[in-house]
């Protein structure tokens, strides 16, 4: 029997697939949108507009001069209502610009295709597009694209798995903008110099697959591989490994062994920038969940209030106890319908209490399921404990930095234990211990 | 109502199986091994079952009281030990004995030391190798329904009566005098594979153990090397029902895949050497017991590499 690759661990969860047969439907321009000068991982921007100025649509208004950042530009044409500091949908405080929209959208004059004739207006291109990983790591693709003279890469993969239940987004962005991707896969290839392309993508989506099977037969070097659907599979880590056998080390990147991977939507995204030059300001998300009434994929523009997204897939059904951001397994809860859809959002999620609602906790029983489940082969039951009893020694020894915060542990924990949670913790105390460390020796420094 | 949102940390859905879960599908592959040791054993054994169960219960509830913890009789963990201690009894053992074993299981094994999860030996065995010091007599008298007494295989073993030996179907079966629920290989198999089947345990452990076993009796048990008859062994006795049921205990055994096969082959060497060399017939009790001593020093030394990484320096 033919068996598919795949990376050991994971877990089998249900695929809530509802959407994935849902043309996307555009969401109107409403009435303000609220933009944060951090959509992607790296340092945050800075607004180049001031309160009460006008802007258009696909204006810069934040950039900066970190290398791993990307510039944000306005989804709406209106007025900038609005500069302030609000807490970020994932938790920290990021200066957000507020843009009152005037309903006309009208373009602004920067907004052209770009002029690409070598890799270096390409990565230029790249960058002033303002994409970032729109897998939902946010990682800007300008840098993932631009890897150090001595990295050789060989391969590009194009993350399709989409191993996160309910979440159709990719799927759609195959199944409507096909020969964007193709596009965009031809321009990164032909630019970057990769003659070796995976499209790495769920056994869950046979339309899809044989969609790209047939698009890919035309050209030399695209390989369409079917994976096995299995969560995690679309983790950037185990997706290298089933695709190619590479495994990236802990704190290495794909570049490291030879792989750049980019998500489907945004090599999609390439395709049609290197066309309309329109920046990144929209994005496909899908929205579902049990309190949802109509569950959708919507276009919607970046910034768009939660309720405005909610509001046109016709509300709630029962009364909302969870709004996720992302997937289940790795997405974000939300404390406000105020937050806004960001570059990476791929899916908008209402629970009802009934599903929402995680069991109490129960004392872990050492049955091991949190290490057979775990991709990257930790002991999230050890961590758990060193993290809780702050034992420094304990969270170096079981290799808590390494975790990928995939959400396997705790989602198999029988005692419904919050896993992820105290291996972010973990995380953190060993972040201050390493800053601290790092203060008391620049302090000895000076002394001595 | 926005007020009303609930925020945690991701994952934000779970897996339907918990605790109560797989307690109830030990149960489950408890039960075929219980059935035949009535069968074999006559109503005597269905009571002594009932006896221990309800008795560990009572002990787990009193206990919560006693130390102001949350209930967890729910949770069907302490039917586990009760039914796990029930079948590691000779039928014929007084009630009495019974309850004090239930008793010392739950309260001063699992209880004491943290409740579920947190005991380092295994609370049914632990308490049925405090029996067996303490009332030795009643702990090895092995008497059929019909009050004949008779020696166990491995006591015929160790005695050199090979002639009275029951052959290998009995033993498979389960038609030999021993403690109620050890001696039907068949039906305690039925019941590891139903575990296995269900991933409630792997089969690293139990196929260490039985292995070793198997291995280390057919090198030194015969009259010359390689010679031993090492199904008799295997069959015989408690392995069976110790390499599924009590060397897989989580709370006492190592979590790792490494782990779990190093614990399986200390449990199979020192039940063989126990059996081969010391006064006892049986070993298995005292090597897991001995062998969930060593589990914290076991899991030390395997941490596992993380994916991509380096070699862990223990």
């Amino acid at each position: 029997m033919f068996v598919k690759k795949s990376f050991s661990g994971g877990v089998e969860v249900p695929h809530f697939k509802n959407t994935e047969n849902i043309q996307t439907e555009k969401i109107g321009v409403p009435d303000e949108v609220i933009i944060p000068m951090q959509q992607h991982s790296g340092a945050p921007c800075k607004p180049t507009v001031k309160e009460g100025e006008p802007v258009k649509v696909g204006q810069v208004i934040g950039i900066s001069e970190s290398f791993i950042s990307a510039p944000i530009h306005s989804s709406v044409s209106g007025t900038v209502a609005d500069i302030s500091s609000m807490i970020f949908p994932d938790g920290r405080y990021v200066a957000t610009v507020v843009i009152k929209a005037d309903g006309k959208q009208d373009i602004h004059e920067d907004v052209k295709p770009p002029i690409c004739t070598n890799k270096e207006e390409f990565i230029e291109a790249v960058k002033n597009s303002g994409l970032v990983g729109l897998g939902g790591a946010g990682f800007p693709a300008h840098v993932k694209l631009n890897p150090p003279k001595d990295k050789n890469i060989d391969t590009l993969i194009i993350n399709a798995a989409e191993c996160e239940p309910f979440i159709t987004s990719d799927y759609r962005e195959i199944m409507e903008n096909s020969a964007d991707i193709m596009d965009g896969i031809d321009a990164v290839t032909k630019f970057i110099g990769v003659s070796n392309v995976i499209i790495g993508i769920e056994d869950n989506k046979p339309e899809a697959i044989s969609l790209l099977k047939k698009l890919a037969a035309g050209k030399k070097g695209i390989d369409v591989k079917a994976l096995r659907t299995r969560y995690p599979q679309g983790a950037e880590k185990m997706l290298i490994y089933a695709l190619t056998g590479r495994k990236v080390p802990p704190g290495k990147l794909p570049m490291d062994v030879g792989v750049i991977v980019m998500n489907i939507t945004s090599v999609g995204f390439v395709g049609r920038y290197l066309k309309d030059g329109m920046p990144l300001i929209k994005k496909r998300v899908t929205v579902d969940g049990s309190a949802v009434n109509r569950p959708s994929n919507v276009e919607a523009l970046i910034g768009t209030k939660l309720s405005d997204v909610f509001d046109f897939c016709g509300g709630f059904k029962t009364e909302p106890f969870k709004i996720i951001m992302g997937g289940p397994m790795m997405g974000i809860a939300q404390y406000t319908l105020d937050a806004p859809v960001m570059k990476y959002t791929n899916a908008l999620l209402a629970f009802d209490k009934t599903f929402g609602n995680v069991p109490p906790e129960t004392a872990c029983i050492r049955c091991g399921r949190c290490y057979r489940a775990c991709p990257v082969n930790l002991m999230p039951l050890h961590i758990n404990r060193a993290a809780l009893v702050e034992d420094m020694d304990a969270l170096h020894k079981y290799h808590t930095m390494d975790c990928i915060e995939c959400g396997c542990c705790a989602y198999s924990c029988p005692a419904r234990i919050p896993l992820v949670q105290s291996i972010r913790l973990g995380k953190t105390l060993i972040k201050k211990a390493q800053a601290k460390a790092k203060k008391d020796e620049s302090q000895k420094d000076v002394k001595s | 109502m926005e007020n009303n949102l609930h925020v945690s940390s991701s994952p934000h859905i779970r897996a339907e199986t918990n605790t109560r879960d797989i307690m109830l599908d030990v149960i489950i592959a408890l039960v075929p091994a219980s059935v035949m040791g009535v069968y074999f054993f006559g109503y005597r054994a269905l009571l002594v079952i009932l006896v221990t169960v309800l008795a560990a219960v009572l002990a787990e509830y009193l206990a919560a009281i006693v130390l102001k913890r949350k209930q967890t009789i729910g949770d069907l963990s302490a039917v586990v030990t009760g039914l796990l201690l029930a079948l590691n009894f000779p039928p014929s053992i007084p009630f009495w004995i019974a309850i004090v074993g239930a008793f010392i299981a739950i309260m001063l094994v699992k209880q004491l030391f943290g409740g579920i999860g947190q005991n380092f030996m295994n609370p049914a065995l632990a308490a049925r190798v405090i029996l067996l010091i303490s009332w030795p007599v009643q702990m090895t008298r092995w008497v059929w329904p019909d009050g004949v007494s008779s020696a166990t295989p491995l006591v015929i073993l160790k005695r050199g009566l090979m002639a009275q030996a029951p052959g290998y179907l009995d033993l498979f079966l389960g038609n030999v005098a021993g403690c109620i629920g050890e001696t039907s290989a068949a039906a305690l198999l039925i019941g590891g594979i139903y575990l296995v089947v269900k991933k409630v345990i792997g089969m690293e452990t139990p196929l260490a153990f039985i292995g070793t076993v198997g291995l280390f009796t057919w090198i030194f048990a015969g009259g010359s090397l390689f010679t031993g008859d090492f199904l008799y062994h295997i069959l015989a006795g408690g392995l069976i029902l110790g390499a599924f049921f009590m060397a897989t205990d989580y709370s006492t055994t190592p979590v790792t895949r490494r782990g779990k096969i190093i614990f399986g082959i200390g449990c199979g060497i020192l039940a063989s050497v126990i059996r081969l060399y010391t006064d006892y017939p049986e070993g298995v009790s005292f090597a897991i017991i001995l062998m969930n001593v060593a589990t914290q020093l076991i899991d030390r030394f395997t941490v596992p590499r993380s994916f991509g990484g380096e070699k862990n320096a223990a």
